[in-house]
């Protein structure tokens, strides 16, 4: 791979690593949701985030053209190879918590995989043209939770609040730009994510507003996911997520 | 007949619909209702709209199949059916290729399709979501939840008659 491959390689499994860590993540509601139409309801938003995680994937894949699989790359590689945005593998905490995380990166991801659209890659705008779709569908249902929650008990506005505590910090790094990002940009292939926070910023805080729940602007700044330095949780979602591959490789079902 | 009715087809069907009749392979895609989504009883790939494109290249028969959602779990089904079918009709040489792009939509589905989801007691897809109870026809309906038994599906109660359905959802 000459270099522009190589980054064009890079970007693919890191917005795979982002969507199917996610998934995960939801998909550890199973079984666990407050009710049963909301349990089958994160299931397949975690659903559609591993599909568009195995678009991504297989599309790096054939960029890498070593023969490997959309599971190698899932299930072989370890925690400081995974370069997921630290937002993504947050542990699922409480109910208010996983909407509140979903409400951000929904907000997020209906604009960046928009402007994804008009990637140069065709294979790229293909998929965002595909995920969008989905975005503004879990959009729909995670804006009506915030707020229930926002405006139903004293303790469900509490736990809002302790989420929007906790996420702070993190909502930054949606918005960083790399060199070699920044290069995908130039080539038309990748979008400017530091141009979408302005927009991102004002839309958060103007609904949240609507619920009288005010959004703190953070000065921290958590970093590291796309160089591979991850909180300390990653690594124990990983342990359970690839423990069967890594037990029985090349297991089927 | 009432007269003032113009029957229309919507446009994007109706471009599949032209493309399917100008095709020279018409026995295959005819092959090809045989197979049905295996979430939906009843209901072919062709009338749910992602059966693309048939082409042949080289000796082999390209199946081009579009998915609904992008994590639907029965894509590998399919394309075990659509190889099944044509391997009993004596095509030995499928492959079914997953295209993405036009990403699938409901305007993909045919007229046939949608009326055999009213008819398995699933609201098809309404452009503005307004959703009519396959039951009794009221349009007196609310969501229960956003997703249903699929991702392709919500779910949703009559008010009138107090039906609990699946709404396919507009996409």
């Amino acid at each position: 791979m000459n270099q522009q491959q190589q980054n064009l390689f890079r970007f693919l499994v890191a917005l795979g690593d982002d969507s199917v860590v996610l998934s995960h993540r939801l998909s550890e509601w199973c079984s666990n949701g407050p009710y049963l139409e909301e349990d089958i309801a994160l299931g397949n938003v975690a659903l559609d985030y591993i599909g568009r995680a195995r678009m991504f994937y297989q599309y790096a894949c054939e960029v890498e053209g070593k023969g490997r699989t959309e599971d190698d790359i899932a299930y072989f590689r370890n925690e400081r190879e995974y370069t997921n945005l630290l937002i993504h593998e947050l542990p699922i905490n409480d109910f208010a918590f996983t909407m509140v995380r979903q409400f951000f990166v929904d907000v997020f991801y209906c604009e960046y995989l928009k402007q994804l659209m008009n990637s140069s890659d065709e294979t790229i705008a293909a998929i965002a043209a595909k995920a969008v779709k989905e975005s503004r569908y879990h959009l729909k249902r995670s804006e009506p939770w915030i707020r229930q929650l926002a405006e139903g008990t004293d303790e469900s506005l509490r736990r809002i609040k302790d989420a929007l505590l906790e996420l702070e910090n993190f909502v930054g790094e949606l918005f960083l730009m790399s060199d070699w990002e920044q290069s995908l940009v130039e080539q038309g292939i990748a979008v400017d994510r530091a141009k979408l926070q302005k927009d991102w910023d004002a839309y958060v805080q103007k609904f949240l507003g609507e619920s009288n729940v005010h959004f703190p602007d953070s000065q921290l700044q958590i970093r590291g996911g796309r160089e591979g330095i991850h909180t300390e949780h990653l690594g124990h979602m990983l342990s359970e997520m690839q423990y069967i591959q890594r037990t029985m490789p090349g297991l089927q079902w | 007949m009432n007269d003032n009715i113009i029957p229309t087809l919507n446009p994007v069907f109706a471009k599949r619909k032209a493309y399917r009749e100008g095709s020279e392979h018409k026995p295959i895609w005819d092959l090809l209702d045989s197979v049905f989504d295996p979430e939906l009883p009843g209901l072919t790939i062709w009338d749910l709209g992602i059966l693309q494109d048939v082409r042949l290249i080289d000796g082999e028969w390209q199946i081009d199949v579009t998915p609904t959602y992008s994590g639907c779990p029965a894509v590998e089904t399919i394309n075990a059916d659509v190889k099944a079918a044509l391997k009993a009709a004596g095509y030995d040489k499928v492959k079914v290729n997953l295209v993405l792009s036009p990403a699938w939509s409901t305007e993909m589905m045919s007229p046939v399709g949608k009326a055999h989801l009213k008819s398995i007691n699933i609201a098809p897809p309404h452009e503005e979501d307004r959703v009519q109870c396959p039951v009794c026809d009221s349009s007196n309906t609310k969501v229960v939840s956003q997703f249903g038994s699929t991702a392709c599906k919500a779910l949703y109660q009559c008010n009138d008659c107090f039906e609990n359905f699946d709404y396919f959802k507009h996409f």
